[in-house]
């Protein structure tokens, strides 16, 4: 049977991760080799890395680390944060990233999905999709969620599997950062509308979230990073619990 | 030495990681002396079935791959070019395995993507594996299942997660990200 996926997502500035970690075993927990291979001893499923720097000399650095990863990872990852053309594609996947995924260039530039699906393949597509719900509708939102569109979150959904996405990442803004759970309604009417996976994204603040999203929707993987960065949650006792409420994940041998 | 096919598919260098995590040498070609005198071949690959297949013949590849005598490891996209034929790009493959590539028909999420395990494990590649072990998969289109098959997983339908024809092997999931039981498995080929 297919596995309900967990993803832990690490942010990175300038080489190094994100947020304060408590992890008593780790060394140095901002190096984001280190705290991956943590998360993969954990029994994560794939890993996200998101490059929040914003300068191109950092960008040049990040295809360094992104080669780090990819000798010491032996499970799927995924690299993000400011791909804007096919040239940081091929770098990224030169470098030894599985998928890469993008958000706003998608939206200012859908064919950009089309013509990363044509050279490296639909299975390394992962489009992010972040959105908030605006007068009761869920619309698609850019820029880290600042910038507003005209954009349906369903349709556009739609649109990018048909563009030639592979997975979707669907982060609902108004759950993100919360911990009250992920949005159930979101998940569920993305999930049924499009025939690629759907990773669920925003607000998992306790194991239970993890449980909620995947006995109510058909969400493929849930991803989450505050959580396991804090060492809140450990993601072998979240598969051990999630196993005990029978749903299928991996389990470490 | 361990030859490792070079062709216009990605995931190429993700297969020289592992080996090198397993503590093995590996080079990247496509030159068909080095494959041909190399101890083992591996023929990994994500990507589209028809131009990997006009790659392989404009290089002679297709040829050499067919005749080699040593332990030949195909994975994924490498498995399917090992059948008869592929529906994706209607294309013909090399005919190693007995078997046809189709096209999941689509009554759930495709690709078929994630951590899903395996049935009937036989051979080699298994020493030490069991059932319910998960390897990780990503692909929209199948190999049958035939008398080549050493193991099969369901998804959609029953079909080869992996095939065995004598020197010849094949897995459709990616032992080099499926995390300690990819290695245990790509370490049962290095020592075929």
């Amino acid at each position: 049977m297919l596995k309900r996926r967990i993803i832990p997502c690490l942010d990175i500035k300038d080489g190094r991760t994100v947020k304060g970690i408590n992890f008593i075993n780790l060394r140095d927990a901002g190096d984001p080799v280190n705290l991956a291979k943590e998360y993969v001893k954990q029994g994560a499923d794939e890993l996200v890395f998101l490059d929040i720097t914003a300068t191109i000399e950092n960008r040049k650095a990040l295809a360094g680390l992104v080669e780090r990863i990819a000798a010491e990872i032996n499970i799927p990852f995924t690299v993000g944060g400011g791909i804007n053309t096919i040239e940081d594609v091929s770098i990224l996947i030169g470098a030894g990233a599985d998928k890469i995924t993008i958000n706003s260039s998608a939206v200012r530039r859908p064919e950009l999905i089309t013509e990363i699906a044509g050279q490296f393949g639909s299975q390394c597509v992962v489009v992010a999709i972040d959105t908030m719900l605006i007068d009761d509708n869920w619309t698609v939102v850019v820029d880290g969620g600042r910038t507003p569109t005209e954009q349906l979150t369903i349709e556009w959904a739609r649109m990018v599997e048909q563009l030639g996405a592979g997975e979707i990442l669907l982060t609902s803004m108004n759950n993100d950062g919360t911990k009250s759970g992920f949005s159930i309604g979101l998940t569920s009417d993305v999930s049924n509308a499009v025939n690629i996976p759907v990773i669920a994204s925003g607000g998992a603040g306790s194991m239970v979230h993890f449980r909620d999203v995947f006995f109510n929707t058909c969400c493929s993987a849930a991803l989450a990073a505050s959580i396991f960065h804090y060492g809140e949650v450990d993601i072998r006792d979240l598969k051990k619990y999630l196993t005990e409420e029978k749903i299928a994940v991996r389990q470490l041998i | 030495m361990i030859a490792i096919v070079k062709y216009n598919a990605g995931n190429i260098k993700s297969v020289a990681n592992a080996l090198s995590r397993l503590g093995y040498y590996s080079v990247i070609t496509d030159n068909p002396y080095e494959i041909e005198i190399a101890e083992k071949v591996i023929f990994p690959g994500v990507g589209e079935a028809s131009s990997a297949m006009n790659y392989l013949r404009e290089r002679g590849l297709d040829k050499i791959l067919k005749s080699l005598r040593q332990p030949v490891l195909g994975i994924c996209l490498g498995m399917q070019l090992m059948c008869r034929h592929s529906e994706e790009g209607d294309t013909k493959c090399l005919g190693i395995f007995n078997s046809n590539v189709q096209l999941f028909p689509a009554v759930d999420k495709i690709p078929h993507m994630g951590w899903n395990n395996f049935l009937s494990l036989k051979g080699d590649l298994y020493k030490g594996i069991s059932k319910d072990d998960d390897v990780y998969y990503v692909h929209s289109y199948y190999p049958e299942i035939c008398s080549c098959t050493t193991a099969t997983c369901d998804y959609i339908l029953p079909f080869s997660a992996s095939m065995q024809y004598n020197n010849f092997y094949a897995t459709q999931y990616h032992p080099e990200k499926s995390a300690g039981i990819g290695e245990k498995i790509l370490k049962n080929f290095l020592e075929s």
